[in-house]
């Protein structure tokens, strides 16, 4: 079929010029013609449509009846069983009242309404007559007002609406308060004892085997008053006991540890997460949010994903009774990054 | 008033006496005999619209009856209701309110699990329904400021999405909140303002809750309802587009009438759409808030997704890589007043994407309007195949979007094929720029292809699948021809031309203009023009001996 063009460009001399004049085109046949259905000409069938459309609201009415008895026939206790089942009888009720009045309904309009397309005119959005009417009046407005030979009023206007909006602004100044330096502190202090998150109780340096991890809150945490969840948010930590070989501490950090024992900030320094998993045999750390990984063996250095910052590292020590404290807080602010954070 | 004026109408029927009396206090029937009749195209994609309007409705039914329960306090108390593993457990009133409506209210749960499904649905259907305009080209003139508002109510779905979700205050929404204050503290210069003033505080503090309700009820359901009174008001004043076929062109519309098919069809999907949101709150647990516990900032569980909506956002978090070849990606900028920190790890991805998703949607009419010079009216719409470069350029957008909402999903991808998580990001972010680029050529191709496909038929026939033997021993496939009414759709469409430079008054071609003339080329040098008579003529003249000995066939065989 050689004589075959595919309309492309290059394969068709037909092709330049299509589309361009309305000779060339195929001219519009019109509407196809109605095809009549089945209810049209037999009227037992039209019969049998109307049937089913009754048939199809008798379901609603049933699936009514099902919501009334789920509703006040199931006895909620205090399982969850009950629950499930009354809140899927309460469902089918209601999903079959509604389904059977809407395929009812649609069933109705297909089988039997008639079926007819129509063509109507579109006319325009609006005339040129109106057009240049609305031109007219707009001008007319405008020349009364004066506003193009008044300057100083327009101008004056200007500044004055472009001020009046500040105090809509302002007045959300209360909505909280400044963050000062609340970023830049946790609980943490020298001596706080490490527990146990969320019992409280205290940890021993010798309950920390090598391998383990332990979830960490400061305490007295707990026992807070006001903002518990707030100072949480910030002071939790990650316990673990490594091979103290396996540690490779800078200068400066070399006794933030205890035999291995060494104690970082939860908190992801991408956008926040409590990076809780962690790889025992990697000795790594993962968020489970945007799975960023932090390596314990250098530090909480990122060794992928989005986050930029090594975990910041609570240094720790044991007191007299053998239970580890903190030497003091986080040396650098926890969590996500700031703009004032330095 | 003068005896003159009054009607000497009088109704026969009961219906037509009540009617009769509302007419004449509002004067309601020029309103009934401009819409009564009033025409409606019908397709199946134009359905989409129809279920967001519908779970819409669905979501202001149930929503308020969730607010008669719901009470948006984070005051701490011990929980005291039903649910036996929770008894005794610390928790914000938010939360415990939120169990108590599933536990303790009857229909509750169900209202809960219809009101998340529909929510669910709602912003897909709000999103499909705009992939819908744009791919049969729907948003051009007179329809571009429609567009606009659609995009604005994609957005505002979003926020009624995600405002909703984070309220019963549950450690997965508490989490996806810190999610949001960690990315809010990464705006330069204000973040950190921003984030206290938002959550009254130190997050997560005691006031969000209240806020995001306040949002959630009352301000973005209002502005959802204005933005649809608007862009349902537009779809009357330029009435509704149609698809191509015989006898629609510009100028018409066809369809069905509103009273009584279309209005019985429309009202009738009402009640699916319901029954189905109904049957899958039903069968279909959403959010079991009580496995996730309340919200404590230490626990966190793997695995767990966000709502699909903001997946994109999360998936190009995740995407984005901390370091880029031993280049950080957060910088220490170091000023005279101190250092600042600028984390683009966290800004970019969280603003980049969505400015580009959502730039380019709000402008693609008038980039396309700019580069076809086009200034006609459309209300036909086009097929997508027919836009091959229109259609390519929304698949890769489409695509763009796709590849980050897998990422949102790295990690369950992993564990569920067990493959290394890294790989799979290392993959995405592979896809993240050549996936768009793979989709825009494949696309393509494929419409170009559909559209010689649409050639070959209108000039040639539709295949039978019946092979004949001729008497001479050649075996051919009889092809059929194709009606007149089924050919006119298949050729009734246009294949501009590209456009070249364009002189302006000055006589210079500009730079725009030599950019423009380029895009041009770029939309129409590839294309398909429709088949014309002419070629049909030809076709049936000479060569064409499938059709030709398909007819001599019957005469043989006699």
């Amino acid at each position: 079929m050689a004589d075959h063009s595919d309309g492309t460009p290059a394969g068709s001399h037909a092709v330049a010029r299509a589309g361009r004049s309305d000779v060339e085109k195929f001219q519009d046949p019109g509407l196809a013609p109605h095809r009549l259905r089945l209810a049209d000409t037999d009227p037992r069938a039209a019969k049998r449509a109307e049937r089913q459309v009754a048939i199809l609201f008798g379901v609603s009415v049933v699936g009514t009846l099902l919501f009334f008895i789920a509703y006040f026939g199931v006895r909620l206790d205090d399982t969850i069983a009950t629950l499930r089942l009354q809140n899927l009888l309460l469902g089918l009720g209601v999903a079959f009242a509604m389904l059977g009045i809407g395929t009812g309904i649609v069933h109705w309009a297909r089988a039997l309404m008639p079926d007819h397309e129509v063509s109507e005119e579109r006319h325009e959005i609006r005339t040129e007559r109106d057009r240049v009417a609305a031109q007219r009046i707009v001008e007319d407005v405008l020349e009364e007002t004066g506003i193009k030979r008044r300057p100083l009023i327009r101008n004056t206007l200007i500044g004055a609406l472009a001020l009046a909006p500040l105090p809509a602004i302002a007045v959300f100044r209360d909505l909280g308060p400044l963050p000062g330096n609340a970023l830049r502190h946790t609980m943490w202090k020298e001596g706080t004892r490490l527990v146990r998150d969320p019992t409280g109780t205290p940890i021993k340096a010798s309950d920390v085997t090598i391998g383990s991890a332990f979830h960490v809150i400061p305490d007295g945490l707990n026992e807070l008053e006001h903002g518990k969840l707030e100072e949480k948010a910030k002071a939790v930590v990650l316990l673990m006991r490594l091979n103290p070989e396996s540690l490779n501490p800078s200068p400066g950090r070399e006794n933030w540890g205890y035999n291995g024992i060494v104690a970082y900030s939860k908190i992801c320094t991408h956008v926040g997460c409590p990076v809780a998993l962690y790889e025992q045999q990697t000795h790594h750390l993962l968020c489970p949010c945007h799975q960023s990984t932090f390596d314990l063996t250098q530090e909480c250095k990122v060794i992928f994903g989005p986050a930029n910052r090594p975990l910041p590292q609570l240094p720790i020590k044991v007191d007299s009774e053998g239970y580890l404290v903190a030497q003091s807080d986080f040396h650098e602010p926890v969590g996500p990054s700031f703009w004032e954070r330095g | 008033m003068s005896t003159a004026t009054e009607s000497t109408y009088r109704p026969a029927t009961k219906v037509g006496r009540v009617t009769d009396f509302v007419d004449q206090r509002v004067g309601g029937s020029p309103i009934l005999r401009e819409f009564g009749r009033k025409v409606f195209p019908d397709h199946w994609s134009f359905m989409f619209g129809e279920v967001a309007l519908y779970t819409f409705v669905i979501l202001l039914l149930t929503g308020t009856f969730l607010t008669f329960f719901f009470d948006p306090s984070m005051a701490e108390t011990t929980y005291a209701g039903s649910y036996v593993p929770l008894k005794g457990v610390d928790m914000s009133v938010a939360y415990s309110s939120s169990l108590n409506i599933s536990f303790d209210i009857r229909g509750g749960l169900f209202m809960r699990q219809v009101h998340h499904w529909s929510a669910l649905l709602f912003v897909a259907s709000v999103a499909v329904h705009m992939l819908r305009v744009f791919f049969t080209g729907a948003f051009r003139k007179p329809r571009e400021l429609n567009w606009v508002v659609g995009g604005t109510l994609v957005i505002l779905s979003l926020a009624a999405g995600f405002t909703g979700y984070s309220l019963p205050d549950d450690l997965l929404s508490g989490n996806g909140l810190r999610i949001i204050d960690g990315v809010v503290k990464s705006i330069p210069i204000v973040g950190s303002y921003i984030s206290f003033f938002l959550f009254g505080g130190e997050f997560p503090g005691s006031a969000i809750i209240g806020r995001l309700y306040v949002l959630h009820i009352l301000l973005i359901p209002a502005i959802i309802l204005l933005m649809i009174a608007i862009h349902l008001f537009m779809v009357v004043v330029h009435k509704h587009t149609q698809y191509p076929g015989p006898g629609r062109n510009d100028g018409n519309v066809v369809g069905y009438p509103l009273g009584p098919v279309y209005a019985a069809k429309a009202g009738g999907f009402f009640f699916i759409v319901f029954g189905v949101v109904a049957l899958m709150a039903a069968a279909f647990t959403i959010n079991p808030i009580w496995n996730y516990g309340p919200y404590d900032p230490s626990p966190v569980s793997a695995g767990t997704q966000p709502d699909w909506y903001i997946g994109w956002v999360d998936g190009a978090l995740r995407l984005m890589p901390g370091w880029l070849f031993g280049f950080p990606l957060e910088w220490h900028i170091p000023l005279p007043w101190g250092v600042n920190t600028l984390s683009l790890n966290v800004l970019l991805p969280a603003l980049v994407p969505a400015g580009i998703v959502f730039t380019v949607l709000f402008a693609y009419p008038w980039i396309e309007r700019w580069i076809t010079k086009d200034d006609r009216e459309h209300h036909v719409l086009d097929r997508p195949r027919n836009a091959p470069t229109r259609t390519a350029i929304g698949m890769a957008g489409f695509t763009f979007y796709c590849v980050m909402w897998a990422a949102a999903s790295s990690d369950l991808v992993a564990t569920h094929f067990h493959v290394s998580l890294n790989d799979v990001t290392y993959w995405l972010r592979a896809l993240f720029f050549i996936g768009p680029v793979i989709a825009y050529a494949v696309t393509k191709r494929i419409a170009l292809a559909l559209q010689r496909k649409d050639r070959e038929i209108a000039l040639h026939g539709r295949e039978t699948g019946r092979i004949v033997r001729l008497p001479h021993g050649e075996f051919i496939e009889v092809h059929a021809q194709v009606d007149d009414y089924k050919r006119y759709k298949l050729v009734g469409f246009e294949s501009p031309e590209p456009l070249p430079e364009i002189v302006n008054s000055d006589g210079k071609v500009t730079q725009a203009e030599k950019l423009r003339a380029r895009l041009s080329r770029v939309f129409f040098e590839d294309r398909v023009a429709p088949a014309t008579p002419a070629e049909l003529e030809a076709s049936h003249a000479h060569g064409d001996h499938e059709i030709a000995e398909s007819e001599n066939l019957k005469e043989v065989a006699h």
